[in-house]
């Protein structure tokens, strides 16, 4: 196979840090390349500067052969790169057609356009309504329409940003083929991902970051995902345990609970119904946008319930608020880290008195206990390994991974009864990860109940006791987690939401 | 009190000459508002606009030239507010509003060797035989080349948002600027030109009071019609003809009381001269509200500071 795509030393630094150091590497044309690395390992940077987002400090490029420099986005896409998000560069109040004609160098008319993406969006079995508003559309499908926009535009190289972490495993199935017919018509795919075993699946070559630099290809075929992802983060990973404990009463009810979204976009949840005992964990799984959110906020008390549909301990607590919720021992760490769960310019002390002043008693007669609340947030920070300069930090400078850490830690270390968290370890590193599921799984082993909302499917299976799915604001009914396959998993969330697959 | 002394023809052709500054100024200030920029600064960009297309047309004897005047003076305004809040990352909210005071304490400077001027007239373009139908001829024939100008300018808008592939990147970009940046659009330098086309037209919105009708330059002669213009852009949920509809109804009810007043109605002058303002903004709530769909049609990114990670 020829070569497609050479880097040679790029590196790219930002204050403060070297996102890339003397990355080198080779996409020969018609294969599927993966690019796997932690969170910060250096990906996303690397894929900006073969894109034209992010010009490299040095180093250089070449593309088919001839010297690859793209100023702009324009054009890399010109030379034949197209590229997906992994945060999806769409725009909801737009028609699916204008989306697309928005990625495009030169559109056809917009009658024409509409036409051809009907026909490319059959051809690869991506079938896509070019008149449909973006903000109707589920995750699964706004994907086609990034990739569609890719295709229209016929590109040699792919570059997909880890592309499945939305999808259901019945949809990962439809884009695999899709990928795969791509490949033997001699499209190469640059796919990023952390997710190893779909990389085992797909991919012709590996080529792994740690710290912004190259630290080896390797052909996943052969590999094993253990040795890739020991290769990914350095060390031996750490396998969260599970202790044996006793499962006893009931500690939260949620009877038929149904409440209408409060955004236009969002999921309004209908008649979800669920008990969780103390010392279990709840895993919720479920594509996002299917009313997670809501779940988490009706759970917390930002959403007040009707009456008669959530019991804690036999008493109806719908209608309290998040206070009042905290008092008696119903807690939660809400997904969005900066802005939901802590304050982003205010320091990890003051943090700590938002949520913990009630449990805690951090405030006597409308005055804040300050010496209290800087205990509070050292002993969080002692407690969960969260590597800051102290408690003055603002929220902001801590890393991913230290944030939720301690956001985490602080709801764990006011004793609940019950414990909400949603996507506890999203963009968190490995490492890390492990260190808050064993704090999950030690807080259930104390007796308390544990209700994980997460889109890690593994991490689901990891350390639910029972599973269940959210699916358009429709839960299924909890199963008991072990034993259940892929397959089942994927049919309780919604199989691949009435796509059929590839016709050949 | 005489009502018959009102007449019908005449009150709606000088509709159309009071809405004629709000369609202006409100036009402008859906295209920068599209573009995901909230400027406050409507008001002040009016009376620059003013009175620098007073000034000029007094002093060149043209009202042309001091039309274009206006737009330029409006324009290089409303840039100020794009420097700040483009380029600097100033808070769009506060730096419109300082544009406001400081359009207005600007104006007043600048206007004070034109107090009590007449300035140059600006002909009626007199079409031949349409302008000679009753009724209609003198209400939609008979009017100056500013009110045509401002119709094809509404027209234009609509049919350039929906559509032109400008259009598309404009709504684009007011509708998410992160993506917009990701597919290689030029974020700040869409908005700045948004920015500096709702400042010409508010200028000359501004220019049209000062020229035309009132016509001549008095201190605060905007006299809160940007403001007006700023709610009937949000209140016609960022469509073209909702924000003419809201401005002729503005203008209507303007003219209407005026009559009224000069007919001697056993209303409270203070009454009359404030219900234009609650006619207009309770007209264009009950038509926008109860409905997902308005708060659907305002732009994503309205308001929001952009600043380009990569």
């Amino acid at each position: 196979m020829s070569v497609l795509l050479n880097l040679k030393g790029l590196t790219k630094a930002y204050p403060g840090v070297v996102a890339n150091d003397d990355v080198s590497m080779v996409i020969k044309s018609g294969e599927v390349h993966a690019l796997l690395g932690e969170n910060g390992a250096g990906k996303s940077t690397l894929v900006k500067m073969i894109y034209g987002l992010v010009k490299p400090d040095s180093g250089t490029m070449e593309f088919s052969g001839a010297a690859f420099a793209p100023a702009e986005p324009r054009a890399a896409r010109a030379a034949g790169v197209a590229m997906v998000f992994q945060h999806f560069s769409l725009f909801d109040a737009l028609d699916v057609a204008e989306n697309i004609a928005l990625g495009m160098e030169n559109p056809p008319k917009m009658r024409d356009l509409a036409q051809k993406i009907t026909e490319v969006s059959n051809a690869y079995g991506l079938p896509l309504d070019p008149s449909r508003l973006i903000g109707d559309l589920s995750a699964g499908e706004r994907q086609r329409v990034e990739i569609i926009r890719c295709l229209l535009q016929n590109p040699k190289l792919l570059i997909m940003d880890e592309p499945t972490s939305v999808l259901t495993p019945q949809e990962v199935d439809i884009l695999f083929k899709t990928l795969e017919k791509l490949r033997s018509e001699g499209t190469s795919i640059l796919y990023i991902s952390h997710k190893l075993e779909e990389i085992r699946r797909l991919c012709d070559t590996a080529t792994i970051l740690r710290l912004g630099k190259n630290v080896g290809t390797c052909n996943p075929r052969i590999e094993t995902a253990r040795a890739m992802a020991e290769m990914m983060v350095g060390e031996v990973l750490h396998v969260p345990e599970r202790k044996p404990h006793a499962q006893t009463d009931v500690a939260l009810e949620l009877r038929s609970l149904s409440i209408p979204s409060p955004s236009a976009f969002g999921t309004s949840l209908k008649d979800i119904s669920f008990n969780v005992h103390r010392g279990e964990v709840l895993g919720i799984g479920g594509v996002a946008g299917n009313g997670q959110d809501e779940l988490t906020g009706a759970l917390s008390g930002e959403l007040k319930s009707p009456a008669g549909q959530m019991m804690f301990a036999g008493k109806d607590v719908g209608n309290l608020g998040p206070n009042a919720r905290r008092q008696i021992g119903l807690l939660a760490a809400p997904e969005e880290r900066l802005g939901h769960a802590a304050a982003p310019d205010m320091s990890l002390t003051e943090n700590a008195v938002l949520t913990g002043t009630v449990r805690k008693s951090l405030a006597q007669n409308g005055f804040v206990n300050w010496g209290a609340a800087r205990d509070f947030a050292q002993e969080v920070i002692d407690g969960f390994d969260v590597r800051t300069p102290g408690t003055h930090t603002v929220a902001r400078a801590l890393s991913g991974g230290n944030l939720q850490k301690y956001v985490i830690g602080r709801e764990i270390l006011q004793k609940p009864e019950v414990m909400v968290v949603n996507q506890p370890t999203w963009g968190v590193d490995a490492a890390a990860a492990a260190a808050i599921r064993q704090a999950l799984l030690d807080l259930a082993a104390e007796g308390a109940a544990i209700i994980v909302i997460s889109q890690d499917l593994d991490e689901l299976m990891e350390i639910s006791d029972r599973f269940a799915a959210l699916n358009e604001g429709r839960l299924s009914p909890p199963v008991p987690a072990a034993g259940l396959t892929v397959d089942q998993i994927g049919l309780m969330m919604g199989g691949a939401h009435d796509l059929e697959p590839m016709h050949e | 009190m005489d009502l018959s002394a009102i007449s019908p023809t005449l009150l709606l052709a000088s509709l159309m000459v009071a809405a004629t500054p709000i369609i202006l100024a409100a036009t402008g200030e859906l295209i920068v508002e599209k573009s995901g920029v909230l400027n406050l600064g409507v008001e002040g960009m009016m009376i620059v606009g003013a009175i620098c297309g007073f000034a000029i047309a007094v002093e060149s004897g043209s009202p042309t030239l001091g039309f274009i005047a206006a737009a330029t003076g409006g324009a290089l305004l409303s840039l100020i507010f794009g420097f700040l809040t483009q380029v600097l990352l100033s808070n769009q909210v506060a730096t419109g509003l300082a544009l406001t005071l400081f359009g207005l304490g600007l104006s007043s400077m600048l206007g004070q060797s034109y107090v009590g001027i007449r300035p140059p007239a600006t002909e009626k373009l007199d079409i031949p035989f349409l302008s000679d139908i009753p009724f209609i001829g003198p209400i939609l024939f008979n009017q100056d080349i500013i009110v045509y100008v401002t119709l094809a300018l509404v027209i234009g808008t609509w049919a350039v948002l929906k559509f032109t592939r400008a259009g598309l990147i404009l709504r684009a970009v007011g509708e998410n600027h992160d993506a917009a940046h990701a597919l290689g659009y030029k974020v700040v330098r869409v908005r700045l030109m948004a920015i500096a086309f709702g400042g010409a037209c508010a200028g000359l919105g501004g220019a049209y009071l000062s020229l035309v009708r009132v016509p001549q330059w008095t201190e605060g002669m905007t006299a809160g019609a940007g403001w007006i213009a700023l709610a009937i852009v949000v209140f016609g949920a960022w469509r073209p003809f909702r924000v003419l509809l809201g401005a002729y109804l503005f203008g209507g009810v303007t003219v209407l009381q005026l009559n009224l007043q000069a007919a001697g109605v056993a209303i409270p002058v203070e009454y009359l001269s404030m219900s234009p303002y609650l006619i207009t903004i309770a007209v264009l709530v009950i038509m926008s509200s109860g409905k997902a769909k308005a708060a659907l049609s305002a732009p994503g990114c309205l308001g929001r500071i952009f600043h380009a990670s990569s």
